[in-house]
């Protein structure tokens, strides 16, 4: 097993950290753009050395979309922007909130997703990105409203086969979907009840915080709305819900395992105050598509726990067997080498983590 | 006319531009048209001062000879040669 690096993207910069094999004992290094806020980070590692992407702004010079070949010790800041919208929008860029290389199949395809809500696309490995029109032109889009954190688009998930599909999500606007390789996009949210909209409900709206893809079936689909976790089995065009068990049903992250169907991860945070429940600190995980769910704690803090976890604040790693990472809006960030069994701690006392992202590495 | 700009060190190293430049500009021109054409001679540096619609970003501060200048009529008024330009960061973050 090789080493392991880890992304931590902060609200005052980016941090670094490494482990061996076992991913016990990590080495943290950082902060890199200091004082800027890393709200996207990605590592590709379809590329024979890994390519690590980071999106964020800065509050004074505005956003950036950066990479780097050699494992971050230096970065690649491009002249011309990388992510700029088209004169006709009139739109200006906010910041990138998403960056995810699509499969192994579509080498040098990166999408990524933005405030304000915009999907990109590039074919160069992440270096210049172009706006999907089909979904900008969407007529929905004047009815697409900001959530709490902003009018973003958080949420791409390529179909791993077949490049004609496609589902996005966005807060608030909710779950679209192409079927045709972006040229038309649908809303996707049947199922999904909410109590801040009339009945009935539009199409759009949904405050969905977060989609993973399952890993066996790709039609298959876990979501974190706002409140309520639901699944769906045909690809987003209908949605169940599946937060029975689960201690609140509000929370940000949803994660599928990267290999085996069925199994995702979440952290229930309440509506009120979006804080652990009773202040415990616990990842949810589910073996069985949301049928049930276990409490994974072991190695968390024990002590009354009040910080919650962001959206892009949770993921796997790459590893036969599984790592599991969460970044706390206290700055803390907790390792799992065994899909979420056990937990040791990776950092203490950084800013506000805002994504985090997995890889191994040789 | 030529015109002097000073770039904040915090912009110059976010930027990995210079400190100072020179501008050779037309008569009558703006602070849009000297940003036009740092755009082409520093496109890291102008688009940490302007977003891509041309707005000069909410936080950072312009000055023409010692006076605030990123207010619209301010943006319209000729510069005049051997004008001083200073792009500074605002008072902001937390």
């Amino acid at each position: 097993m090789g080493d392991t690096l880890l992304m931590i993207g902060t609200r005052k910069g980016l941090w670094l950290a490494r482990s061996d094999g076992d991913r016990t004992g990590w080495e943290v290094d950082g902060p890199h753009f200091p004082g800027e806020e890393i709200t996207a980070t990605a590592i590709d590692t379809r590329r024979s050395s890994p390519r690590l992407l980071m999106g964020g702004f800065g509050w004074h010079w505005g956003p950036f979309l950066v990479r780097s070949d050699d494992l971050g010790r230096s970065w690649n800041d491009p002249e011309q922007r990388s992510v700029v919208f088209p004169e006709d929008t009139g739109e200006a860029l906010h910041t990138v909130w998403q960056i995810v290389p699509d499969h192994d199949g579509r080498d040098g395809v990166v999408w990524a997703g933005s405030e304000p809500s915009a999907l990109w696309c590039s074919e160069d490995h992440g270096e210049s990105f172009e706006l999907v029109r089909g979904l900008w032109d969407n007529p929905d889009r004047p009815h697409w409203e900001p959530g709490g954190g902003g009018k973003a688009l958080h949420t791409i998930l390529p179909h791993p086969t077949d490049d004609h599909r496609m589902n996005v999500a966005m807060s608030t606007g909710g779950v679209y979907r192409t079927q045709d390789g972006g040229e038309t996009w649908a809303p996707s949210n049947h199922g999904i009840t909410v109590d801040y909209m009339p009945e009935p409900p539009p199409p759009y709206g949904y405050c969905v915080h977060r989609v993973a893809r399952d890993a066996g079936d790709p039609t298959h689909l876990m979501m974190q709305h706002h409140g309520g976790v639901y699944r769906s089995d045909d690809d987003g065009a209908s949605w169940t819900p599946v937060d029975e068990q689960l201690p609140a049903d509000f929370g940000f992250p949803v994660v599928a395992h990267p290999h085996r169907s069925g199994t995702a991860y979440v952290f229930p945070v309440t509506h009120v105050s979006r804080t652990p429940p009773q202040g415990r600190c616990a990842v949810y995980r589910t073996d069985d598509a949301g049928a049930s769910w276990q409490e994974c704690a072991e190695g968390l803090p024990d002590e009354p726990y009040h910080a919650g976890v962001l959206r892009d604040a949770m993921c796997t790693d790459d590893h036969d067997t599984a790592g599991v990472y969460v970044g706390t809006r206290d700055g803390h960030v907790f390792a799992s080498p065994d899909e979420g069994e056990h937990w040791t701690t990776v950092a203490r006392h950084l800013p506000d983590v805002l994504s985090v992202r997995a890889a191994a590495i040789s | 006319m030529d015109v002097h700009v000073r770039f904040h060190g915090a912009l110059a190293q976010r930027a990995d531009g210079p400190n100072r430049i020179e501008v050779a500009l037309d008569d009558h021109a703006t602070l849009p048209d000297l940003l036009d054409v740092v755009a082409e001679r520093l496109p890291r540096v102008e688009r940490s001062i302007r977003d891509e619609t041309g707005t000069v970003r909410p936080h950072v501060h312009l000055f023409v000879d010692g006076e605030p200048a990123r207010d619209p009529a301010a943006l319209a008024r000729p510069l005049h040669p051997g004008a001083q330009v200073l792009v500074l960061p605002a008072v902001s973050g937390g």
